[in-house]
């Protein structure tokens, strides 16, 4: 009778997360791939096909445009991690009691706010007429308005914004659990504080880094609003370019190629990543 | 300042907002010795060994290693390396890694790195074990690479925070001899800090009890049990009977005490030493104390006491009495020549009054 009711619970409890992955994840996944491998012969026929692939790799626009995103997004993530590294450190390491749980929170607080709130934020500051043009010319700094938004800068600022918090977190928890002894230790026998942290706490935080790394960039990666909105018109973000054929040229099946040839690229690249670093997923996603 | 000493520390000040968790500390160990501080949890060992190693500085007072000031150095300029209480091995690296990295830090060049890894290895007994991870070792492999760690380094002055508290009794014991001996073979200067009173005399040659913030004693431990300067040591070095009375006379410094139920017993003044008609402790150690009969010599100074229970350890089994509410231990010889007692029964204590102490009621 105990085994029957375990089952039925474990059943129960499996249910939901099973509908998600196969309805959410596994089944529009595989529609996307079928999809992606049928080329339009005419208006209602259909052949099977690598013609959307072969576009991808021939129309220099669509692998250029991937390889920039990619790179932006592998900027990003490095420079997200330099800023969220300190962030850490002082969260983990420095602050007591409630300055704690306020410096968490203040890193939290803006994700209260959807991501399209948060980048007109950056928009109302940066743009032409906004904040830091008219500070700029009120300082006497700039003769005219200064127009700060469509172009690459904005954009990384944006996204590095967006993935603070996805950084900060994993590296907080890693940094959280090293004995304070292990940094004195380093500094004992004899190391500076580059050395300390270089063959001390980097070496510690290495799962924290690496999983917030994994996250920032395939976050980044995939992320539209954001490029679109401060990149404008010339951004040349690969998640536009899916956006444009599914919505723009309803051209599915091109926009099916594109999506599978993201996920099939940023996971080749978060393999890379884990091998060049020495990780394991299973390590560094706990 | 002797030439010859490794340590030499003046008037060291420690304060945490009023409190000075280290007060006034003066010490001085020669070059080659073994010197603990030993101490309850909380007295300021822990601080002090910080001052020394440079992880934190002194409000007051200086530290000298081989006749340089230190006040100003960081801890990795300082010739001084440290055992953590819970080692701190580098767990990212391998054993030789942990090893390697302060000779890294004084760029030795590779091959001879490694020479020096094997050597100090084969001196802790862990030869060939350089490519280990220190996960993969039991207690006291650890706390060999950790020794082995800082050796390496040859550095002059070696502190050691408890290192032995987390392993098991049997590994303690025999941990507790190794060091000694690896002490005596490299011939660095150990200052080691720990509240294990037995630990502190087996291997050291000096020792220095701590109590709030200060030095109540430096001593070599046979001395710190047999002529314990203040009442804390007595209390706190070993174990002891405390027997509180008030001093009635004092005659070529043997002091008469009158307890609170009439009796008079005597033992020989110690420095904290009360006025006349003042309250005073006697401590008298449990072995000192013979069970009462015909053996008595005419100056030994007695007591009646109720046998409470008989407490059988081996070579450390005790008697434990009562005589007007105060508890006595004493203890039991095993080798026969202990009579057999029941509860209840009334046995005479005597002691010798030149083995007891008589000091002003302490804060022990």
């Amino acid at each position: 009778m105990n085994s029957g009711a375990a089952r039925l619970s474990l059943w129960l409890l499996l249910t939901p997360f099973l509908l998600w992955i196969v309805l959410l994840v596994l089944v529009p996944h595989l529609q996307m791939l079928r999809v992606s491998f049928q080329v339009r012969e005419s208006w209602d026929t259909l052949a099977w096909g690598l013609e959307q692939y072969q576009n991808f790799f021939t129309e220099s626009y669509y692998w250029r445009t991937f390889v920039r995103t990619g790179v932006m997004s592998l900027f990003t993530t490095f420079l997200t991690l330099l800023i969220a590294f300190p962030v850490a450190w002082y969260i983990a390491r420095l602050a007591r009691g409630r300055a704690r749980g306020l410096l968490f929170l203040a890193c939290l607080i803006p994700f209260w706010a959807s991501e399209l709130v948060r980048t007109y934020g950056w928009m109302i500051l940066l743009r032409e007429s906004g904040l830091f043009s008219s500070w700029l010319q009120a300082l006497g700094w700039a003769d005219g308005p200064v127009e700060m938004l469509y172009n690459d800068v904005a954009v990384i600022i944006g996204l590095v914004y967006n993935g603070l918090l996805f950084m900060v977190v994993p590296l907080v928890t890693t940094l959280d659990g090293m004995d304070e002894n292990l940094v004195e230790a380093g500094y004992d026998l004899g190391g500076n504080h580059l050395t300390v942290l270089r063959e001390v706490v980097v070496p510690w935080a290495m799962p924290g880094i690496v999983s917030g790394c994994i996250v920032v960039f395939m976050l980044t990666l995939g992320s539209y609003l954001t490029p679109i909105l401060m990149g404008g018109k010339d951004s040349a973000w690969f998640t536009g370019q899916i956006f444009t054929q599914f919505i723009t040229r309803f051209n599915w099946e091109q926009g099916a190629a594109l999506g599978v040839l993201l996920l099939v690229l940023s996971s080749l690249m978060v393999w890379l990543g884990l091998k060049l670093s020495g990780q394991s997923l299973r390590k560094v996603m706990g | 300042m002797g030439i010859e000493s490794d340590l030499f520390c003046s008037g060291l000040v420690r304060r945490f907002g009023n409190n000075a968790a280290v007060d006034h500390v003066s010490l001085d160990v020669p070059a080659g010795t073994f010197f603990s501080i030993l101490g309850p949890s909380g007295c300021g060992k822990t601080t002090l060994l910080r001052l020394l190693a440079g992880f934190d500085r002194p409000d007051e007072g200086d530290i000298h290693i081989r006749g340089a000031r230190m006040n100003d150095v960081p801890p990795n300029r300082r010739p001084v390396n440290m055992v953590f209480q819970h080692l701190a091995l580098f767990p990212t690296m391998s054993v030789g890694d942990n090893i390697g990295y302060g000779l890294k830090r004084q760029k030795v060049p590779a091959s001879d790195r490694r020479t020096r890894i094997a050597r100090v290895l084969e001196q802790v007994g862990l030869p060939g074990m350089e490519n280990r991870n220190p996960g993969e070792l039991s207690g006291g492999q650890r706390q060999r690479v950790a020794l082995a760690r800082c050796l390496v380094l040859e550095p002059t002055l070696l502190l050691l925070d408890e290192p032995l508290g987390a392993l098991d009794l049997k590994l303690r014991e025999q941990m507790k001899i190794e060091l000694k001996h690896l002490q005596k073979a490299f011939g660095t200067t150990f200052v080691y800090i720990t509240h294990d009173q037995s630990e502190a005399m087996v291997m050291s040659d000096q020792v220095a009890v701590m109590n709030d913030g200060r030095f109540e004693q430096v001593a070599p431990p046979e001395e710190l049990y047999r002529e314990p300067a203040t009442p804390f040591v007595a209390g706190f070095v070993g174990d002891n009977n405390r027997l509180a009375g008030k001093l009635e006379s004092v005659r070529d410094g043997l002091a008469d005490l009158r307890l609170d139920d009439g009796s008079l017993i005597r033992g020989r003044l110690g420095q904290a030493a009360p006025n006349i008609g003042e309250r005073a402790d006697l401590y008298i150690r449990p072995e000192s104390l013979v069970l009462g009969g015909d053996a008595l010599k005419p100056e030994y100074s007695s007591l009646r006491a109720s046998v409470t229970t008989t407490l059988f350890d081996g070579a450390n089994s005790r008697l434990e009495a009562d005589s007007a509410g105060q508890t006595l231990y004493a203890r039991l010889p095993q080798d026969g020549s202990a009579p057999r007692l029941r509860e209840g029964a009334s046995v005479q204590l005597a002691w010798d009054p030149m083995l007891a102490r008589v000091f002003a009621p302490g804060v022990a």
